[in-house]
């Protein structure tokens, strides 16, 4: 790929990292607020804290509520990033190699699963997952958040595939390769770095998400997301241990993005369209 | 013209402005593909279809309780869509949408061209302008709740005290209006810049050399060579931040929770009211397929006229 420089404007530099130190003001004033005691915070306003104490994050990791709320959502993300990955290969393939009865009303009608308003549409959601037995369990949450990251996973590999040439499925045919053997061996490692960008918007999207998530659990498989309303309190929000429990929520996030940072900027192109 | 090249397998995506029929035509007609996305129609379909029939369910029977229910037909249809609280929440959605749209989709073009192009300063700034991407969007709402607060959020601290303006977000109407906007541009506009900095990425250099060499001006170099070729980038921008925008819900409701009085209950919101709130499952469920669908077709009326004009 021929390396596009373009031409920046003299103080596009400038411009572009205050816009930057303005995105991070306010996940740094979160931050600040995690690592001061809460009289800090209410009793004056100060811009750097007077009191620095890391109570918060000692809480945090020695209360079980919290540590394993925050380990269910690492485990479901995860759950889902891999299974929508692993349905959305072949399907992303067969969009990109095949035309077939309704390929088109098939992809389209995918897509719109991302349109439904939330609100509603969960009611359900409690009553099947319930008696299915996937109530309250990892594994629940991972295929209910596969309903829209499944769509987005074959919208980007989709894209991605599109982009190599055909000869080399036809080459593998006649050299012998059966189609399993062919993408396994051949077609997988072509395709390394969509597969890096898939997983990260899966990872992304899941990891975000509240509503189904809390709506499908309880104890076991509780959100991080949703143990955090529970700093509200009679006595009023904790905003000290809810700053915290916000800051660590940033983490996983950004040690994924940290990965595949050198692909993000052409997952982002998704192909299609 | 082809921007879709391919070095050393690493895949780069095909010109999102290449026409579709060409690509299909060479596609060979395989009705046994099904099979391949056999899992994936499964898989969604479990999540969707159930839910989608149970809604319908809904919209059309007044249910006292689970054994009491009757038959109501297109009643509830009716009623969502006279209703005046509904028409005014969709107005103040569409509304809402239409700014963001406004403000994220140019100043994400700008961020894009603006960012550094090599470098180790690349992998930084594509992490830092990311982030807030990853962040659970309650938490999204929590950050933007204590920042913007007078009391103890630097945001709302400085518009009071050291610009000596008034503001409350959860007193003042128009403050929570403009907390809201300013949370989503926060949250989102990294999304179009990183969409459209892909499909800056994508432009050959030749490009710009011919542009330098016949003396184009930064903004003829932009206007003529860089935007045109956003148009596939920035459709995908344009109908994610629309469907997001509409439906949003999660954010609002932890900084304002719809108010002060009605002034941010977004159609997401009062449907959520209705139907978790009140329990009047069949007006909400009449209302969220109406919602639904206005969704859909908007997005297929964003898809047809992006994707038409300038072919």
């Amino acid at each position: 790929m021929a390396r596009t420089t373009g031409r920046r404007l003299p103080w596009a530099r400038t411009v572009f990292w205050l816009y930057v130190a303005t995105l991070m003001l306010p996940l740094l004033w979160m931050f600040g607020m995690s690592i001061r005691p809460n009289e800090d915070i209410l009793g004056n306003f100060a811009l750097i804290p007077q009191r620095v104490t890391f109570d918060n994050y000692v809480t945090f990791f020695t209360d079980v509520t919290w540590y394993s709320s925050y380990l269910n959502s690492i485990i479901y993300t995860s759950m889902n990033a891999v299974m929508s990955l692993i349905v959305a290969l072949p399907a992303a393939y067969a969009f990109s190699r095949f035309r077939f009865a309704g390929d088109k009303h098939l992809f389209f009608w995918l897509l719109t699963n991302r349109m439904a308003p939330p609100a509603v549409f969960l009611l359900p959601f409690f009553q099947i997952y319930q008696s299915v037995g996937l109530f309250d369990t990892h594994l629940g949450v991972a295929i209910a958040h596969m309903l829209f990251n499944v769509p987005l996973a074959v919208w980007i590999l989709e894209g991605f595939m599109s982009g190599i040439p055909r000869e080399i499925d036809e080459t593998a045919a006649i050299d012998g390769y059966s189609l399993p053997r062919f993408f396994i061996r051949i077609f997988l490692p072509m395709i390394r770095s969509a597969i890096g960008v898939t997983l990260f918007f899966c990872f992304m999207f899941s990891w975000v998400e509240l509503l189904i998530a809390r709506t499908i659990t309880s104890v076991d498989a509780k959100p991080i997301s949703a143990t955090m309303t529970r700093t509200v309190s009679a006595a009023g929000v904790d905003w000290a241990l809810l700053a915290t429990a916000g800051v660590l929520t940033i983490v996983p996030g950004a040690i994924v993005i940290w990965f595949v940072r050198n692909y993000i900027a052409k997952g982002f192109a998704l192909g299609r369209v | 013209m082809t921007a879709g090249s391919q070095v050393s397998g690493e895949v780069v995506t095909t010109a999102p402005a290449e026409p579709q029929e060409t690509r299909a035509d060479l596609k060979r007609k395989d009705n046994r593909a099904w099979w391949l996305v056999l899992p994936v129609v499964v898989s969604v379909a479990f999540t969707a279809i159930i839910p989608l029939m149970t809604v319908v369910n809904f919209s059309v029977q007044d249910v006292f309780s689970p054994s009491d229910r009757v038959f109501v037909g297109l009643d509830w249809f009716y009623e969502a869509v006279r209703r005046p609280e509904n028409r005014e929440a969709f107005v103040r959605t569409l509304l809402f949408s239409a700014q963001v749209l406004l403000v994220e989709i140019p100043l994400g073009v700008a961020i894009a061209v603006a960012m550094p192009r090599r470098g180790f300063w690349v992998s930084a700034a594509l992490v830092l302008v990311a982030l807030p991407l990853l962040i659970p969007w309650n938490v999204v709402g929590t950050i933007w709740q204590i920042f913007a607060r007078a009391d103890i959020g630097l945001g709302g601290w400085t518009i009071n005290n050291v610009l000596g303006i008034g503001f409350n977000y959860t007193l003042d109407s128009t403050d929570a209006w403009i907390t809201i906007l300013v949370m989503d541009v926060w949250h989102w506009t990294p999304l179009v810049a990183l969409l459209a900095y892909a499909g800056l990425r994508s432009i050959p250099e030749p490009y710009f050399q011919a542009a330098q060499i016949d003396g184009a001006s930064g903004w003829a170099t932009f206007r003529h060579i860089q935007l045109p070729r956003l148009r596939g980038v920035l459709t995908i921008a344009i109908l994610l931040r629309f469907m997001d925008s509409f439906m949003i819900y999660t954010e609002p409701f932890v900084v304002t929770g719809g108010g002060p009085g009605n002034a941010t209950s977004f159609l997401s919101i009062l449907l959520s009211k209705m139907a978790v709130g009140q329990f009047d499952v069949g007006p909400a469920g009449a209302f969220s397929l109406i919602y639904f669908l206005i969704v859909q077709v908007l997005c297929y009326v964003f898809f047809t006229v992006l994707t038409r004009s300038g072919r």
